[in-house]
Protein backbone atom coordinates (compact mmCIF):
# COMPACT_ATOMS: atom_id res chain seq x y z
CA UNK A 1 0.00 0.00 0.00
CA UNK A 2 2.81 2.37 0.94
CA UNK A 3 4.24 1.98 -2.51
CA UNK A 4 1.01 2.93 -4.25
CA UNK A 5 0.66 6.02 -2.10
CA UNK A 6 4.32 6.91 -2.55
CA UNK A 7 4.00 6.40 -6.28
CA UNK A 8 0.93 8.62 -6.50
CA UNK A 9 2.65 11.31 -4.47
CA UNK A 10 5.78 11.02 -6.56
CA UNK A 11 3.77 11.25 -9.78
CA UNK A 12 1.96 14.31 -8.48
CA UNK A 13 5.25 15.84 -7.42
CA UNK A 14 6.94 15.10 -10.77
CA UNK A 15 4.06 16.60 -12.71
CA UNK A 16 3.58 19.67 -10.55
CA UNK A 17 7.30 20.45 -10.31
CA UNK A 18 7.60 20.06 -14.10
CA UNK A 19 10.64 17.83 -13.68
CA UNK A 20 12.70 18.50 -16.80
CA UNK A 21 13.80 14.89 -17.31
CA UNK A 22 10.32 13.45 -16.91
CA UNK A 23 8.86 16.11 -19.18
CA UNK A 24 11.46 15.26 -21.80
CA UNK A 25 10.72 11.55 -21.53
CA UNK A 26 6.97 12.15 -21.76
CA UNK A 27 7.36 14.45 -24.73
CA UNK A 28 9.56 11.91 -26.51
CA UNK A 29 7.02 9.14 -25.87
CA UNK A 30 4.34 11.29 -27.44
CA UNK A 31 6.56 12.34 -30.33
CA UNK A 32 7.75 8.83 -31.18
CA UNK A 33 4.43 7.06 -30.78
CA UNK A 34 2.56 9.97 -32.38
CA UNK A 35 4.79 9.90 -35.47
CA UNK A 36 4.58 6.12 -35.66
CA UNK A 37 0.79 6.25 -35.42
CA UNK A 38 0.62 8.94 -38.09
CA UNK A 39 2.72 6.85 -40.45
CA UNK A 40 0.69 3.74 -39.71
CA UNK A 41 -2.57 5.62 -40.26
CA UNK A 42 -1.45 6.93 -43.62
CA UNK A 43 -0.21 3.54 -44.79
CA UNK A 44 -2.80 1.46 -42.92
CA UNK A 45 -5.90 3.31 -44.03
CA UNK A 46 -4.77 3.78 -47.62
CA UNK A 47 -3.66 0.18 -48.06
CA UNK A 48 -6.75 -0.93 -46.14
CA UNK A 49 -8.85 1.06 -48.61
CA UNK A 50 -7.09 -0.59 -51.57
CA UNK A 51 -7.72 -4.04 -50.16
CA UNK A 52 -11.29 -3.41 -49.04
CA UNK A 53 -12.48 -1.84 -52.29
CA UNK A 54 -10.85 -4.18 -54.76
CA UNK A 55 -11.41 -7.77 -55.59
CA UNK A 56 -8.33 -9.77 -56.44
CA UNK A 57 -7.06 -13.33 -56.06
CA UNK A 58 -5.47 -14.02 -52.70
CA UNK A 59 -7.43 -11.29 -50.96
CA UNK A 60 -8.52 -13.54 -48.11
CA UNK A 61 -4.96 -14.72 -47.62
CA UNK A 62 -3.69 -11.12 -47.55
CA UNK A 63 -6.34 -10.09 -45.04
CA UNK A 64 -5.42 -13.05 -42.83
CA UNK A 65 -1.78 -12.02 -42.98
CA UNK A 66 -2.70 -8.47 -41.99
CA UNK A 67 -4.91 -9.74 -39.17
CA UNK A 68 -2.06 -11.92 -37.95
CA UNK A 69 0.13 -8.82 -38.01
CA UNK A 70 -2.24 -7.24 -35.51
CA UNK A 71 -0.72 -9.59 -32.97
CA UNK A 72 2.88 -8.95 -34.02
CA UNK A 73 4.97 -9.18 -30.84
CA UNK A 74 6.96 -5.96 -30.31
CA UNK A 75 10.12 -7.85 -29.30
CA UNK A 76 10.06 -9.74 -32.57
CA UNK A 77 9.79 -6.47 -34.47
CA UNK A 78 12.52 -5.03 -32.27
CA UNK A 79 14.85 -7.91 -32.98
CA UNK A 80 14.30 -7.77 -36.74
CA UNK A 81 14.66 -4.01 -36.93
CA UNK A 82 17.83 -4.16 -34.81
CA UNK A 83 19.43 -6.81 -37.00
CA UNK A 84 18.51 -4.91 -40.17
CA UNK A 85 19.79 -1.60 -38.82
CA UNK A 86 23.09 -2.91 -37.46
CA UNK A 87 26.11 -1.06 -38.79
CA UNK A 88 27.09 -4.17 -40.65
CA UNK A 89 23.52 -5.10 -41.48
CA UNK A 90 21.67 -4.45 -44.75
CA UNK A 91 20.47 -0.98 -43.71
CA UNK A 92 23.51 -0.05 -41.64
CA UNK A 93 24.27 2.88 -43.94
CA UNK A 94 21.21 4.70 -42.55
CA UNK A 95 23.01 4.88 -39.23
CA UNK A 96 19.80 5.20 -37.22
CA UNK A 97 20.06 2.32 -34.74
CA UNK A 98 19.68 3.57 -31.15
CA UNK A 99 17.93 6.75 -32.27
CA UNK A 100 14.32 7.93 -31.94
CA UNK A 101 13.97 7.47 -35.72
CA UNK A 102 14.60 3.74 -35.31
CA UNK A 103 11.96 3.65 -32.59
CA UNK A 104 9.46 5.37 -34.88
CA UNK A 105 10.25 2.84 -37.59
CA UNK A 106 9.77 -0.14 -35.28
CA UNK A 107 6.57 1.26 -33.79
CA UNK A 108 5.18 2.07 -37.23
CA UNK A 109 5.76 -1.55 -38.19
CA UNK A 110 3.85 -2.65 -35.08
CA UNK A 111 0.96 -0.22 -35.57
CA UNK A 112 0.43 -0.49 -39.33
CA UNK A 113 -1.18 -3.96 -39.37
CA UNK A 114 -3.41 -2.96 -36.45
CA UNK A 115 -4.66 0.15 -38.25
CA UNK A 116 -4.89 -1.65 -41.57
CA UNK A 117 -6.73 -4.69 -40.21
CA UNK A 118 -9.40 -2.63 -38.47
CA UNK A 119 -9.65 -0.30 -41.49
CA UNK A 120 -10.34 -3.19 -43.82
CA UNK A 121 -13.11 -4.41 -41.54
CA UNK A 122 -14.48 -0.90 -41.16
CA UNK A 123 -14.58 -0.19 -44.89
CA UNK A 124 -15.95 -3.59 -45.83
CA UNK A 125 -18.75 -2.96 -43.39
CA UNK A 126 -20.01 -0.05 -45.47
CA UNK A 127 -22.88 -0.91 -47.81
CA UNK A 128 -21.35 -2.25 -51.00
CA UNK A 129 -23.59 -0.15 -53.22
CA UNK A 130 -22.62 3.08 -51.46
CA UNK A 131 -19.58 3.77 -53.59
CA UNK A 132 -21.41 3.14 -56.86
CA UNK A 133 -24.05 5.58 -55.69
CA UNK A 134 -21.41 8.17 -54.84
CA UNK A 135 -19.68 7.69 -58.19
CA UNK A 136 -22.93 7.85 -60.12
CA UNK A 137 -23.69 11.20 -58.49
CA UNK A 138 -20.59 12.48 -60.27
CA UNK A 139 -17.93 12.31 -57.57
CA UNK A 140 -14.32 11.67 -58.56
CA UNK A 141 -12.57 8.59 -57.17
CA UNK A 142 -10.68 10.77 -54.69
CA UNK A 143 -13.89 12.42 -53.49
CA UNK A 144 -15.42 8.99 -53.11
CA UNK A 145 -12.53 7.88 -50.91
CA UNK A 146 -13.04 11.00 -48.80
CA UNK A 147 -16.74 10.29 -48.36
CA UNK A 148 -16.12 6.63 -47.50
CA UNK A 149 -13.60 7.65 -44.84
CA UNK A 150 -16.12 10.07 -43.40
CA UNK A 151 -18.82 7.39 -43.42
CA UNK A 152 -16.58 4.92 -41.62
CA UNK A 153 -15.27 7.55 -39.24
CA UNK A 154 -16.24 5.78 -36.01
CA UNK A 155 -14.46 2.47 -36.64
CA UNK A 156 -11.55 4.22 -38.41
CA UNK A 157 -10.92 6.38 -35.35
CA UNK A 158 -11.06 3.18 -33.31
CA UNK A 159 -8.32 1.88 -35.62
CA UNK A 160 -6.22 4.97 -34.92
CA UNK A 161 -6.72 4.59 -31.17
CA UNK A 162 -5.85 0.91 -31.28
CA UNK A 163 -2.69 1.69 -33.25
CA UNK A 164 -1.63 4.42 -30.88
CA UNK A 165 -2.44 2.28 -27.86
CA UNK A 166 -0.37 -0.54 -29.30
CA UNK A 167 2.77 1.53 -29.67
CA UNK A 168 2.67 3.95 -26.74
CA UNK A 169 2.47 0.95 -24.41
CA UNK A 170 5.09 -1.29 -26.00
CA UNK A 171 8.52 -1.61 -24.48
CA UNK A 172 10.22 -4.56 -26.15
CA UNK A 173 10.98 -2.92 -29.48
CA UNK A 174 11.71 0.52 -28.05
CA UNK A 175 14.34 -0.73 -25.66
CA UNK A 176 16.02 -2.84 -28.34
CA UNK A 177 16.18 -0.33 -31.17
CA UNK A 178 16.27 2.82 -29.04
CA UNK A 179 18.64 1.63 -26.34
CA UNK A 180 16.95 3.59 -23.53
CA UNK A 181 19.60 6.31 -23.73
CA UNK A 182 19.20 9.04 -21.15
CA UNK A 183 17.90 12.29 -22.57
CA UNK A 184 17.83 10.89 -26.08
CA UNK A 185 15.84 7.73 -26.63
CA UNK A 186 14.36 7.07 -23.21
CA UNK A 187 10.57 6.93 -23.24
CA UNK A 188 8.05 6.35 -20.46
CA UNK A 189 7.87 2.58 -20.89
CA UNK A 190 11.62 1.97 -21.11
CA UNK A 191 12.23 4.33 -18.18
CA UNK A 192 9.68 2.37 -16.14
CA UNK A 193 11.49 -0.89 -16.84
CA UNK A 194 14.81 0.67 -15.89
CA UNK A 195 13.58 2.27 -12.68
CA UNK A 196 12.00 -1.03 -11.68
CA UNK A 197 15.37 -2.70 -12.24
CA UNK A 198 16.97 -0.08 -10.05
CA UNK A 199 14.49 -0.76 -7.29
CA UNK A 200 13.06 2.76 -7.55
CA UNK A 201 9.51 1.49 -7.46
CA UNK A 202 8.07 4.85 -6.51
CA UNK A 203 9.56 6.50 -9.60
CA UNK A 204 8.49 3.55 -11.76
CA UNK A 205 4.99 3.83 -10.39
CA UNK A 206 4.95 7.57 -10.98
CA UNK A 207 6.07 7.10 -14.58
CA UNK A 208 3.31 4.53 -15.12
CA UNK A 209 0.72 6.97 -13.84
CA UNK A 210 2.05 9.68 -16.14
CA UNK A 211 1.90 7.22 -19.04
CA UNK A 212 -1.71 6.36 -18.22
CA UNK A 213 -2.61 10.05 -18.02
CA UNK A 214 -0.94 10.68 -21.37
CA UNK A 215 -2.77 7.79 -23.03
CA UNK A 216 -6.03 8.97 -21.54
CA UNK A 217 -5.49 12.53 -22.74
CA UNK A 218 -4.66 11.47 -26.28
CA UNK A 219 -7.55 9.06 -26.46
CA UNK A 220 -9.88 11.69 -25.06
CA UNK A 221 -8.95 13.97 -27.95
CA UNK A 222 -9.34 11.12 -30.43
CA UNK A 223 -12.72 10.28 -28.96
CA UNK A 224 -13.86 13.88 -29.24
CA UNK A 225 -13.01 13.78 -32.93
CA UNK A 226 -14.69 10.41 -33.29
CA UNK A 227 -17.91 11.36 -31.55
CA UNK A 228 -18.22 14.79 -33.16
CA UNK A 229 -21.68 15.52 -34.49
CA UNK A 230 -21.80 14.82 -38.16
CA UNK A 231 -22.00 18.07 -40.16
CA UNK A 232 -25.20 18.05 -42.17
CA UNK B 1 -6.06 0.26 -59.86
CA UNK B 2 -6.44 4.00 -59.91
CA UNK B 3 -5.69 4.15 -56.24
CA UNK B 4 -2.04 3.56 -56.92
CA UNK B 5 -1.95 7.05 -58.32
CA UNK B 6 -2.31 8.27 -54.79
CA UNK B 7 0.74 6.43 -53.58
CA UNK B 8 3.17 9.34 -54.10
CA UNK B 9 0.82 11.49 -52.04
CA UNK B 10 0.94 8.97 -49.23
CA UNK B 11 4.71 8.74 -49.35
CA UNK B 12 4.97 12.52 -49.26
CA UNK B 13 2.67 12.57 -46.24
CA UNK B 14 4.87 10.07 -44.43
CA UNK B 15 7.96 12.16 -45.08
CA UNK B 16 6.13 15.30 -44.03
CA UNK B 17 5.04 13.60 -40.84
CA UNK B 18 8.64 12.75 -40.02
CA UNK B 19 9.80 16.24 -40.83
CA UNK B 20 6.98 17.84 -38.87
CA UNK B 21 7.95 15.96 -35.77
CA UNK B 22 11.51 17.09 -36.25
CA UNK B 23 13.07 13.69 -36.03
CA UNK B 24 15.99 13.71 -38.37
CA UNK B 25 18.22 10.67 -38.67
CA UNK B 26 21.27 10.79 -36.43
CA UNK B 27 22.96 13.99 -37.49
CA UNK B 28 26.20 13.84 -35.56
CA UNK B 29 26.95 10.25 -36.41
CA UNK B 30 30.71 10.47 -36.19
CA UNK B 31 30.45 12.17 -32.83
CA UNK B 32 28.47 9.38 -31.24
CA UNK B 33 29.90 6.30 -29.57
CA UNK B 34 28.14 3.08 -28.72
CA UNK B 35 29.12 1.89 -25.27
CA UNK B 36 28.06 -1.65 -24.50
CA UNK B 37 28.18 -2.23 -20.80
CA UNK B 38 26.84 -4.28 -17.96
CA UNK B 39 23.60 -3.77 -16.15
CA UNK B 40 25.48 -3.18 -12.89
CA UNK B 41 27.09 0.07 -14.05
CA UNK B 42 23.70 1.30 -15.24
CA UNK B 43 21.54 0.05 -12.37
CA UNK B 44 23.91 1.47 -9.77
CA UNK B 45 23.64 4.89 -11.41
CA UNK B 46 27.40 5.30 -11.95
CA UNK B 47 27.05 5.94 -15.67
CA UNK B 48 24.51 8.70 -15.07
CA UNK B 49 27.36 10.61 -13.44
CA UNK B 50 30.31 9.57 -15.60
CA UNK B 51 28.79 9.95 -19.04
CA UNK B 52 27.46 13.52 -18.82
CA UNK B 53 30.93 14.57 -17.62
CA UNK B 54 32.58 12.85 -20.56
CA UNK B 55 30.07 14.28 -23.03
CA UNK B 56 30.60 17.79 -21.71
CA UNK B 57 34.40 17.48 -21.87
CA UNK B 58 34.69 15.99 -25.32
CA UNK B 59 31.50 16.74 -27.24
CA UNK B 60 30.93 13.08 -28.03
CA UNK B 61 27.50 11.62 -27.52
CA UNK B 62 27.51 8.27 -25.77
CA UNK B 63 24.84 5.73 -26.60
CA UNK B 64 24.87 3.43 -23.63
CA UNK B 65 23.46 0.01 -24.29
CA UNK B 66 23.22 -1.75 -20.97
CA UNK B 67 23.20 -5.52 -21.32
CA UNK B 68 25.06 -8.37 -19.68
CA UNK B 69 28.82 -8.59 -20.19
CA UNK B 70 28.32 -11.62 -22.42
CA UNK B 71 25.98 -9.78 -24.76
CA UNK B 72 28.18 -6.68 -24.65
CA UNK B 73 31.11 -8.71 -25.92
CA UNK B 74 28.93 -10.31 -28.59
CA UNK B 75 28.08 -6.81 -29.80
CA UNK B 76 31.79 -6.03 -29.85
CA UNK B 77 32.52 -9.20 -31.81
CA UNK B 78 30.04 -8.08 -34.45
CA UNK B 79 31.42 -4.55 -34.54
CA UNK B 80 28.09 -3.20 -33.27
CA UNK B 81 29.68 -1.40 -30.34
CA UNK B 82 32.72 0.88 -30.13
CA UNK B 83 33.83 0.42 -26.57
CA UNK B 84 32.98 -1.99 -23.77
CA UNK B 85 32.93 -1.59 -20.00
CA UNK B 86 32.59 -5.11 -18.69
CA UNK B 87 33.37 -7.42 -15.79
CA UNK B 88 33.90 -10.93 -17.02
CA UNK B 89 37.71 -11.35 -16.98
CA UNK B 90 37.98 -14.85 -18.48
CA UNK B 91 35.69 -13.99 -21.39
CA UNK B 92 37.43 -10.64 -21.84
CA UNK B 93 40.84 -12.26 -22.21
CA UNK B 94 39.43 -14.55 -24.85
CA UNK B 95 37.78 -11.60 -26.57
CA UNK B 96 41.09 -9.73 -26.79
CA UNK B 97 43.08 -12.84 -27.69
CA UNK B 98 40.77 -13.50 -30.63
CA UNK B 99 41.51 -10.02 -31.92
CA UNK B 100 38.09 -8.46 -31.32
CA UNK B 101 39.29 -5.99 -28.74
CA UNK B 102 42.35 -3.86 -28.07
CA UNK B 103 43.73 -1.84 -25.19
CA UNK B 104 42.03 -3.72 -22.37
CA UNK B 105 42.57 -1.60 -19.31
CA UNK B 106 41.73 -1.99 -15.64
CA UNK B 107 39.13 0.53 -14.45
CA UNK B 108 37.76 -0.34 -11.03
CA UNK B 109 36.61 -3.12 -8.80
CA UNK B 110 34.19 -3.95 -6.11
CA UNK B 111 33.17 -7.38 -4.98
CA UNK B 112 30.46 -9.92 -5.35
CA UNK B 113 28.44 -10.95 -2.34
CA UNK B 114 26.05 -13.75 -1.64
CA UNK B 115 22.79 -12.34 -0.38
CA UNK B 116 19.69 -14.03 0.92
CA UNK B 117 16.77 -13.73 3.30
CA UNK B 118 17.51 -12.84 6.92
CA UNK B 119 16.05 -16.18 8.04
CA UNK B 120 18.91 -17.87 6.13
CA UNK B 121 17.40 -21.36 5.73
CA UNK B 122 20.68 -22.85 4.48
CA UNK B 123 22.65 -21.37 7.39
CA UNK B 124 25.42 -19.84 5.29
CA UNK B 125 25.89 -16.67 7.31
CA UNK B 126 29.46 -16.08 8.38
CA UNK B 127 30.65 -18.82 6.05
CA UNK B 128 34.09 -17.67 4.91
CA UNK B 129 34.30 -19.62 1.69
CA UNK B 130 31.84 -18.96 -1.09
CA UNK B 131 32.30 -22.54 -2.27
CA UNK B 132 31.19 -23.98 1.07
CA UNK B 133 28.27 -21.55 1.19
CA UNK B 134 27.02 -22.70 -2.21
CA UNK B 135 27.40 -26.33 -1.17
CA UNK B 136 25.22 -25.63 1.87
CA UNK B 137 22.58 -23.94 -0.27
CA UNK B 138 22.53 -26.97 -2.54
CA UNK B 139 22.41 -29.39 0.38
CA UNK B 140 19.47 -27.51 1.90
CA UNK B 141 17.69 -27.34 -1.47
CA UNK B 142 17.23 -23.64 -0.73
CA UNK B 143 15.99 -21.47 -3.56
CA UNK B 144 18.84 -19.89 -5.53
CA UNK B 145 18.22 -17.31 -8.24
CA UNK B 146 20.71 -17.29 -11.10
CA UNK B 147 20.93 -14.51 -13.67
CA UNK B 148 21.18 -17.13 -16.41
CA UNK B 149 22.06 -14.47 -19.00
CA UNK B 150 25.81 -14.93 -19.63
CA UNK B 151 26.48 -11.66 -17.85
CA UNK B 152 29.69 -11.14 -15.88
CA UNK B 153 27.89 -12.01 -12.67
CA UNK B 154 26.44 -15.11 -14.24
CA UNK B 155 29.87 -16.16 -15.51
CA UNK B 156 31.33 -15.84 -12.03
CA UNK B 157 28.41 -17.69 -10.49
CA UNK B 158 28.83 -20.57 -12.92
CA UNK B 159 32.53 -20.68 -12.17
CA UNK B 160 31.81 -20.93 -8.45
CA UNK B 161 29.25 -23.69 -8.94
CA UNK B 162 31.75 -25.54 -11.11
CA UNK B 163 34.26 -25.37 -8.26
CA UNK B 164 31.76 -27.11 -5.98
CA UNK B 165 31.54 -29.98 -8.45
CA UNK B 166 27.75 -30.00 -8.30
CA UNK B 167 25.38 -29.94 -11.25
CA UNK B 168 22.76 -27.36 -10.51
CA UNK B 169 21.05 -26.76 -13.84
CA UNK B 170 17.67 -28.40 -13.86
CA UNK B 171 17.46 -28.62 -10.09
CA UNK B 172 14.14 -27.42 -8.75
CA UNK B 173 15.71 -25.03 -6.26
CA UNK B 174 17.99 -23.47 -8.90
CA UNK B 175 16.08 -20.94 -10.99
CA UNK B 176 17.30 -18.73 -13.81
CA UNK B 177 15.71 -15.33 -14.20
CA UNK B 178 17.33 -14.31 -17.48
CA UNK B 179 17.10 -10.70 -16.27
CA UNK B 180 19.43 -7.94 -15.16
CA UNK B 181 20.95 -7.71 -11.70
CA UNK B 182 18.42 -5.26 -10.30
CA UNK B 183 15.45 -7.33 -11.41
CA UNK B 184 17.04 -10.56 -10.23
CA UNK B 185 17.60 -9.04 -6.79
CA UNK B 186 13.97 -7.97 -6.68
CA UNK B 187 12.87 -11.50 -7.51
CA UNK B 188 15.21 -13.00 -4.93
CA UNK B 189 13.78 -10.62 -2.33
CA UNK B 190 10.23 -11.44 -3.31
CA UNK B 191 10.75 -15.21 -3.34
CA UNK B 192 13.12 -15.20 -0.36
CA UNK B 193 15.89 -16.85 -2.30
CA UNK B 194 19.66 -16.58 -2.41
CA UNK B 195 21.59 -14.94 -5.19
CA UNK B 196 25.03 -13.63 -6.07
CA UNK B 197 25.25 -9.93 -6.82
CA UNK B 198 27.83 -7.24 -7.25
CA UNK B 199 27.96 -5.03 -4.19
CA UNK B 200 27.23 -1.85 -6.16
CA UNK B 201 23.82 -2.92 -7.41
CA UNK B 202 22.97 -4.42 -4.02
CA UNK B 203 23.76 -1.19 -2.17
CA UNK B 204 21.83 0.85 -4.70
CA UNK B 205 18.75 -1.31 -4.21
CA UNK B 206 19.19 -2.20 -0.57
CA UNK B 207 16.44 0.03 0.78
CA UNK B 208 13.67 -1.86 -0.98
CA UNK B 209 15.09 -5.37 -0.84
CA UNK B 210 15.11 -6.85 2.61
CA UNK B 211 17.98 -9.18 1.66
CA UNK B 212 21.04 -9.51 3.88
CA UNK B 213 24.69 -9.89 2.95
CA UNK B 214 25.52 -13.41 4.05
CA UNK B 215 28.90 -14.16 2.49
CA UNK B 216 31.55 -11.61 1.56
CA UNK B 217 35.28 -11.09 1.46
CA UNK B 218 36.28 -14.34 -0.24
CA UNK B 219 39.08 -13.75 -2.76
CA UNK B 220 37.09 -15.61 -5.44
CA UNK B 221 34.37 -12.96 -5.13
CA UNK B 222 36.44 -10.11 -6.56
CA UNK B 223 34.59 -8.17 -9.26
CA UNK B 224 36.87 -6.39 -11.71
CA UNK B 225 35.82 -4.00 -14.46
CA UNK B 226 37.83 -3.40 -17.60
CA UNK B 227 37.38 -1.06 -20.51
CA UNK B 228 38.08 -2.55 -23.95
CA UNK B 229 38.12 -0.77 -27.29
CA UNK B 230 36.65 -2.74 -30.16
CA UNK B 231 39.32 -3.50 -32.73
CA UNK B 232 38.84 -1.16 -35.71
CA UNK B 233 41.08 -3.38 -37.84
CA UNK B 234 38.33 -5.98 -37.70
CA UNK B 235 35.40 -3.62 -38.15
CA UNK B 236 36.21 -0.45 -40.11
CA UNK B 237 32.89 1.16 -39.16
CA UNK B 238 33.87 1.28 -35.50
CA UNK B 239 34.36 4.79 -34.16
CA UNK B 240 37.86 4.10 -32.88
CA UNK B 241 38.72 7.70 -32.04
CA UNK B 242 35.60 7.99 -29.93
CA UNK B 243 36.21 4.63 -28.32
CA UNK B 244 39.74 5.63 -27.39
CA UNK B 245 38.55 8.98 -26.04
CA UNK B 246 36.02 7.22 -23.82
CA UNK B 247 38.46 4.57 -22.62
CA UNK B 248 41.07 7.24 -21.87
CA UNK B 249 38.46 9.20 -19.97
CA UNK B 250 37.35 6.27 -17.83
CA UNK B 251 40.91 5.67 -16.63
CA UNK B 252 41.68 9.40 -16.33
CA UNK B 253 42.25 10.99 -12.97
CA UNK B 254 39.00 12.93 -13.27
CA UNK B 255 36.80 9.89 -13.87
CA UNK B 256 38.65 7.85 -11.27
CA UNK B 257 37.95 10.56 -8.72
CA UNK B 258 34.24 10.42 -9.59
CA UNK B 259 34.27 6.62 -9.22
CA UNK B 260 36.03 6.90 -5.88
CA UNK B 261 33.38 9.10 -4.30
CA UNK B 262 30.33 7.82 -6.16
CA UNK B 263 27.63 6.59 -3.83
CA UNK B 264 29.21 7.73 -0.56
CA UNK B 265 26.65 10.44 -0.03
CA UNK B 266 23.67 8.30 -0.93
CA UNK B 267 24.63 4.88 0.37
CA UNK B 268 27.17 5.65 3.07
CA UNK B 269 29.97 3.76 1.35
CA UNK B 270 31.54 3.83 -2.09
CA UNK B 271 30.10 1.39 -4.64
CA UNK B 272 33.29 1.01 -6.69
CA UNK B 273 37.01 1.35 -6.02
CA UNK B 274 39.10 3.01 -8.76
CA UNK B 275 42.00 0.89 -10.01
CA UNK B 276 43.29 2.57 -13.16
CA UNK B 277 46.99 2.10 -13.70
CA UNK B 278 47.29 -0.57 -11.02
CA UNK B 279 48.63 -4.04 -11.67
CA UNK B 280 46.10 -6.85 -11.50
Amino acid sequence: MDLILEGLLKAFHLIVSLDAEVLGITWLSLKVSGSATLISVVIGISCGMLVALNRFPGKKLLVSVVNTGMGLPPVVVGLFVTVFLWRNGPFGFLDILYTPSAMILAQAIIATPIVMGISIAALQNLPAKLRFQILSLGATRLQMVGILIREARLPLMAAVMAGFGGVISEVGASIMVGGNIMGYSRVLTTATVMETGRGNFDVAFALSIILLLLVFLVNYIFTLIQQRERPR
Amino acid sequence: MKFFRNLPVFCAAVLLALAAFGVSPASAATKSIILATTTSTQDSGLLDVLIPTFEKDTGYMVKTISVGSGQAMKMGEKGEADVLLVHSPDAEKKFVAEGFGINRRLVMHNDFIIVGPAADPAKIKAEKSSKEALKKIAAANALFLSRGDNSGTNALEKKLWKATGLTVEGQKWYQQTGLGMGETLNIAAEKKGYTITDRGTYLALKKTLGLDILVEGDASLLNIYHVIEVNPAKWPKVNSAGAKAFADFVVSRKAQAIIKTFGIKKFGSPLFFPDAGKKE
